[in-house]
């Protein structure tokens, strides 16, 4: 922690998360447990990516993937499996009691229904408050102050008449407003934000995605945005991680990852999008069937049943993370990969 | 929790637009439930008139309810109603109008105490279980499945036995055993309300577990609590009645269920002194139904579905 606050590097990550996994265990009979059979959900299955300081990341997938389960995990709503989530050098997956306290005011989470996101029986105000309140900001002019800003800064204006209102005195986009101002009430430096306009009015995702990215900009905020909308990552975020059956598949600066996709399964994601061109020919890349159970995932590149391009080794080997050059990895064996392959193979067998 | 009441000071007061207050809200609907549902309007005003009968009794009761009423020397024993004694005297010569009048103060006293304490420790053990779960939860219901496991009215005479008659013992007893009922509802609920979103966002502010407890989910779940106070209030009387007829009452105390014993032991029912022993038990009756229609009309606050049903 000492150390960390010394090299203020502004090229370091402020976010690495190494290796992390969760599973879910399936309640079962006592009997299958005491037999050590014990079946669970794998919802993220080793991710690993780091964030620069004043960066952002989208990690996109299709649902089920293991990109909420991610955000929730780096934000300490679930515990991980194993794995490691380093935030400004210091390891936040133990973190208990004061640190743990001293965490949650510098990380936020922006959640996907802003009409849950609040308590029904608090004021906005209140609802605002609640973070200064919980976090000791002891002067009550300074903590209305605070959410006055906070409030005028998401362009809810004026801030002062939102104070009395109750969340179901407000529209879904208004709220999802107040959800962001209140994640900045405490001026954090790391934002999280999981699908934050796809419960929303196409009308107002425009305006909200713009006060997100000017509100980050201006804040210097580190951020994660979880979508499964590649046009908003692609929008917001530096970096582009595509998630798989908890795995991400390929990740690498946005614009090559949308405009020159490499893995099938990321080719295939980005050729449904629908391009608002008529005379321009598509190539759609045709995936059959649907997701996998994430109880039983299929053995070697979980992607293997259902890709175009599937060879022997995909059925029988994990294709680690290859490095392409410029920032970019992909997992496939289509790039190569195949002896580092055996290397993880062995080292699985060995742990 | 001291310093969340600071806030409400601190807000600046701008005038209420719609809406108000969570309690404001809840009492406006309480009064449209009134309006619209006869019953629950009949059961407040039956516990108004209990309530005002027991604060005037010494007004109202034109005798003593322990005096041995004579004339010339003469105990005035089974009278039979008339203009002085409106419901006739005892067999000890005690007026049981008066006493009718007082059976008002314990029942309201063991009713209201006892219903306190029913809804006040089942809503704090459901809350604990609901919300931390695993091996709380389970002590926790395990300890709600042996107090399920205590067949109440033995339960109480067994601890009258012990601790003497009194009417404290009865809302003890009910204290100890009928948060049951409570503390399993109110955990249920506190599941489903864990894991709703504004609870998990209250987390990610850095709010501690009994501050997420008692300011954003107890407040969702204090309506159920209040279901449960108002049904346990007609369980109490009733309880205590039931203590009292079987002889295990506190004998200084004049309640319902004391009048129907004595009415009892001295063979009223054989006699047809039908004055002794039905206003009492009309008493009983109309106490435990308005405490019923209450909770009633709760339910359908709390359930809006059954309106109309």
């Amino acid at each position: 922690m000492a150390v960390s606050s010394v090299t203020t590097n502004e090229r370091a990550p402020l976010l690495e998360v190494r290796d992390l996994v969760k599973h879910f265990p399936l309640r079962r009979g006592m009997l299958a447990n005491l037999a050590g059979d014990s079946e669970a959900v794998h919802a993220v299955n080793g991710v690993s990516f780091s964030v620069r300081r004043g960066g952002s990341i989208g990690l996109a997938g299709e649902s089920g993937c293991g990109k909420s389960t991610t955000a929730k995990m780096l934000l300490r709503l679930f515990e991980p499996t194993s794995g490691q989530i380093i935030f400004d050098g210091q390891d936040i997956v133990t973190l208990k009691g004061a640190d743990l306290k001293a965490f949650r005011r510098r990380a936020q989470l922006m959640f996907q229904n802003p009409y849950e996101s609040f308590s029904p029986r608090f004021t906005i105000f209140r609802s605002l408050v609640e973070p200064l309140l919980i976090h000791g900001v002891k002067d009550a002019d300074e903590r209305t102050r605070r959410v006055w800003q906070a409030l005028n800064d998401v362009n809810l204006q004026p801030a002062e008449s939102f104070f009395q209102k109750f969340p179901h005195q407000l529209s879904g986009g208004q709220l999802q407003r107040v959800v962001l101002a209140r994640s900045l009430v405490l001026e954090p430096e790391f934002l999280a934000a999981d699908e934050p306009v796809s419960m929303l009015d196409v009308s107002v995702r425009a305006g909200i995605l713009n006060t997100m990215k000017e509100q980050a900009a201006q804040r210097n905020l580190t951020t994660v945005y979880i979508s499964h909308d590649l046009s908003l990552i692609q929008y917001l975020c530096e970096t582009t991680a595509i998630m798989y059956l908890g795995q991400i598949v390929e990740m690498g600066p946005t614009a090559g990852v949308i405009n020159e996709p490499q893995h099938p399964y990321t080719k295939a994601l980005i050729s449904t999008i629908p391009i608002p061109e008529p005379e321009r020919k598509k190539t759609t890349i045709p995936i059959e069937g649907g997701v996998p159970s994430a109880i039983s995932l299929p053995s070697g590149c979980t992607f293997h049943p259902r890709c175009p391009f599937a060879m022997d080794i995909c059925e029988r080997k994990v294709p680690p993370p290859l490095d392409l050059g410029q920032g970019r990895t992909v997992r496939c064996f289509l790039y190569g990969g195949k002896n580092e392959a055996d290397e993880v193979g062995k080292n699985a067998a060995a742990a | 929790m001291a310093r969340a009441t600071t806030s409400s000071e601190l807000i600046p007061v701008i005038p209420e637009t719609q809406g108000g207050s969570g309690l404001g809200r809840l009492a406006r609907s309480s009064v449209d439930i009134l309006k619209r549902d006869r019953f629950a309007l009949a059961g407040v005003i039956i516990y108004l008139v209990i309530i005002l009968v027991a604060i005037l009794a010494p007004v109202i009761a034109p005798y003593d309810p322990h005096a041995v009423l004579t004339r010339n020397g003469a105990w005035l024993t089974n009278q039979n109603p008339n203009g002085t004694f409106l419901l006739g005297t005892t067999n000890v010569a005690r007026d049981i109008f008066s006493q009718l009048v007082y059976g008002a103060r314990p029942a309201l006293l063991v009713g209201f105490s006892a219903a306190f304490f029913v809804a006040l420790i089942g809503t704090v053990i459901g809350l604990i279980a609901g919300y931390f779960g695993g091996i709380i939860d389970t002590l926790l219901m395990r300890l709600t499945d042996i107090a399920f496991g205590i067949p109440f009215i033995p339960f109480v005479i067994v601890l009258v036995a012990f601790l003497g008659p009194s009417i404290w013992n009865v809302v003890l007893a009910m204290a100890l055993l009928l948060w049951r009922d409570t503390a399993r509802v109110i955990r249920s609920q506190v599941l489903t309300l864990r894991s709703r979103t504004f609870v998990q966002a209250a987390r990610i502010s850095g709010a501690s577990s009994w501050r997420i407890m008692f300011l954003y989910i107890a407040p969702n779940i204090l309506p159920l609590s209040m279901l449960y106070g108002t049904l346990a209030i007609g369980w109490a009387i009733l309880t205590e009645a039931s203590v009292s007829f079987l002889g295990f009452g506190d004998p200084k105390v004049v309640s319902w269920g004391f009048m129907l014993q004595d009415a009892y032991v001295s063979q009223a029912l054989a006699r047809g002194a039908y004055f002794w022993f039905i206003p009492p038990g009309i008493c009983i009756m109309l106490a435990v139904m308005a405490g019923f229609f209450i909770g009633r009309g709760y339910e359908e606050l709390l359930f809006p579905r059954l309106r109309g049903r």
